[in-house]
């Protein structure tokens, strides 16, 4: 029977706190394969050249070492480097991806160990077909060699800053200096509503006047909603207008300072 | 709920930092002995960026604060539950070879005598079946110049004179140990199979060891049959019963239901061994292979069987040693010391 699969592992620590992995996908994963695949034959195509070296001694040994060589190397390569970089490879770290226990404990080497090993099953009977089919069917993406280090392959997306570029503010922003209103706003706005907002300001030259007026009138209507404000803070205030200023209140933008011309008119 | 965000970060900024700092520091070296002093600020300093990240954790257009709490939070987290010198390894490999690998083998010997019995059954399958029936010979047989008369080979193996590997023996030793390390990792790894692979595989080796046998010993062959086996087998065929033992206890980690914990923590429990044993195996088939090498493949006249069949018997029994007593002494004070 297939188990449940989840996109995000939360581990819950006995102190109640909590904190969440994204798991890779197998796709992926697979992907990482490919690189780690690609650059273990390209290095093992210089090493080799190097032992071939080995070739003017005698040609016997080269060949024995070769032989033992490329099995080591391509087995312990993956082995000490998801040691060394703690729990990655180079195609693990280009697609910011990370080997973890599953509690979110530190990796041990044994695990480290066990679970390349195990690839010897999950390889079967070609191109991962075993531990590919046990990560889709798996609930924690895992392939055997996971099940039994009892590891997690997780995503780390870089955290990009917001970006702001184009964003028009006014000078003036009735909700600027409100602490109040603002740790509402952000504890209630979800990331997702906070998004959407941002787009749509960034975006508004794309959008047909008549569906921009609109999308914006739905938009700031939803946060008034969501904010209750008093009546002196939202009072005569256009929709595109009010939608500013919580985008600026919700990403700490910085507005232009008010002139000394501004002020006194 | 936070008021002022701000204000927040600057207040709470000096806390992170020195809980990052102690982190950094048991990264650094995480064997060093954690003073009383030190692990209380950690503990507190733990519990403090927890309650922070659940303040933060509803912010939406906080995702860096956030992340970096969370890494933060999960470190300390890590640091606080993980075993001492967790995240590290301590090479000591002299200490790994006579202390934990014999005494992982007789912890879980009750595995290594399973591997050992289906051998047994395997090899009398095999046995009866080429006596019964020599043509079984022709399946049973895992190479072909196994499948001929046992006289004729021993004749011609006995009258060449020339070297035959002459030039090739590094390339076969190194050969020999890959192949067979991987059918023994092989084994292991099939223990996630609830252990029905290792069992297939323990079995079918087990009817070749037995076939092989029964037809030089019914052939008058037997001492170029111990000659031949006993240098590089009695390692070699050890190594494969350490692989498999191995497979048997992930097996008897996915199976064991019965003490309650989920498998994860089963699986966890058993990494340490696991590894061990088949870095165990994966040494010793080195050794096998060296020997199958450079002293198995040559037989009378170049080198008396009676001087390979002491050989073999010496090696049998040092392993014996090392398996059945090598680490016992520690292994016994540990106990005295925990009682």
């Amino acid at each position: 029977m297939l188990e449940e699969r989840v996109d995000v592992l939360r581990v819950r620590t006995p102190e109640g706190v909590s904190f969440a992995f994204l798991l890779a996908s197998p796709v992926t994963r697979l992907a990482a394969w490919a690189i780690d695949t690609g650059a273990i034959l390209a290095a093992w195509s210089l090493i080799s050249a190097g032992i071939a070296l080995l070739g003017l001694l005698s040609a016997d040994l080269a060949r024995g070492v070769i032989a033992v060589g490329y099995f080591v190397f391509s087995t312990g390569c993956g082995i000490a480097l998801e040691w060394m970089w703690n729990g990655q490879t180079l195609g693990k770290r280009l697609l910011h991806l990370r080997v973890m226990d599953e509690s979110g404990l530190p990796l041990r080497f044994s695990q480290v160990v066990v679970r390349n090993l195990l690839r010897a099953v999950d390889v079967l009977p070609v191109a991962y077909l075993v531990g590919g089919v046990a990560a889709f069917v798996s609930r924690k993406s895992q392939r055997l060699g996971d099940v039994a280090a009892a590891t997690i392959v997780v995503h780390e997306p870089p955290v990009a800053g917001t970006d702001l570029t184009g964003l028009v503010l006014a000078k003036y922003n009735s909700l600027r200096g409100q602490q109040h209103i603002a740790a509402r706003l952000r504890a209630k706005t979800s990331p997702a509503l906070a998004h959407a907002a941002l787009q749509a300001l960034l975006r508004r030259e794309h959008f047909e006047p008549a569906a921009r007026l609109e999308l914006f009138r739905e938009l700031a209507t939803h946060f008034r909603l969501l904010l209750h404000l008093p009546v002196e803070l939202d009072e005569g205030i256009s929709d595109e207008q009010f939608l500013r200023n919580v985008v600026e209140v919700l990403f700490g933008a910085k507005s232009p300072a008010p002139t000394k011309q501004d002020t006194v008119r | 709920m936070i008021i002022d965000l701000a204000k927040f970060v600057v207040a709470e900024e000096g806390y992170w930092l020195r809980l990052e700092k102690i982190l950094e520091r048991r990264r650094a070296d995480p064997w060093a002995p954690l003073p009383l002093e030190e692990a209380r600020d950690l503990d507190y300093l733990y519990r403090r960026a927890a309650a922070d990240l659940s303040r933060v954790a509803t912010f939406s257009s906080e995702p860096e604060m956030r992340r970096r709490l969370e890494q933060l939070v999960a470190r300390a987290y890590a640091e606080i539950h993980g075993a001492r010198g967790a995240g590290t390894v301590r090479l000591r490999p002299w200490q790994w070879f006579v202390n934990v690998l014999p005494q992982t083998f007789r912890r879980h010997w009750h595995m290594a005598g399973l591997v050992v019995a289906i051998t047994l059954v395997g090899m009398i399958f095999g046995g009866v079946a080429v006596a019964v029936d020599p043509e079984a010979k022709q399946v049973i047989m895992p190479f072909p110049h196994l499948i001929g008369d046992p006289k004729e080979r021993v004749a011609k193996e006995e009258a060449t004179k020339e070297d035959r590997l002459a030039g090739h023996r590094a390339a076969f030793a190194g050969h020999l140990m890959t192949h067979n390390t991987k059918v023994t990792l092989f084994a292991l790894a099939l223990g996630m199979t609830w252990g029905v692979g290792t069992i297939v595989l323990v079995f079918y080796n087990g009817i070749m060891l037995g076939a092989i046998a029964v037809d030089y010993i019914l052939a008058g062959e037997t001492t170029f049959l111990f000659g031949w086996l006993l240098p590089h087998g009695v390692v070699e065929i050890p190594a494969i019963f350490v692989g498999a033992q191995a497979g048997f206890v992930l097996a008897r980690a996915v199976l064991g239901r019965e003490d309650g914990r989920p498998i994860g923590q089963r699986l966890r429990a058993v990494a340490d061994d696991v590894a061990t044993l088949g870095a165990g195996a994966a040494l010793m088939l080195v050794w096998a292979g060296i020997i199958e090498s450079y002293l198995s493949q040559y037989h009378e006249p170049a080198i008396p069987y009676a001087l390979k069949i002491v050989f073999g018997v010496v090696e049998g029994g040092l392993l014996v040693l090392y398996f059945g007593f090598v680490g016992r002494t520690k292994a016994k004070k540990r106990e005295a010391v925990r009682a």
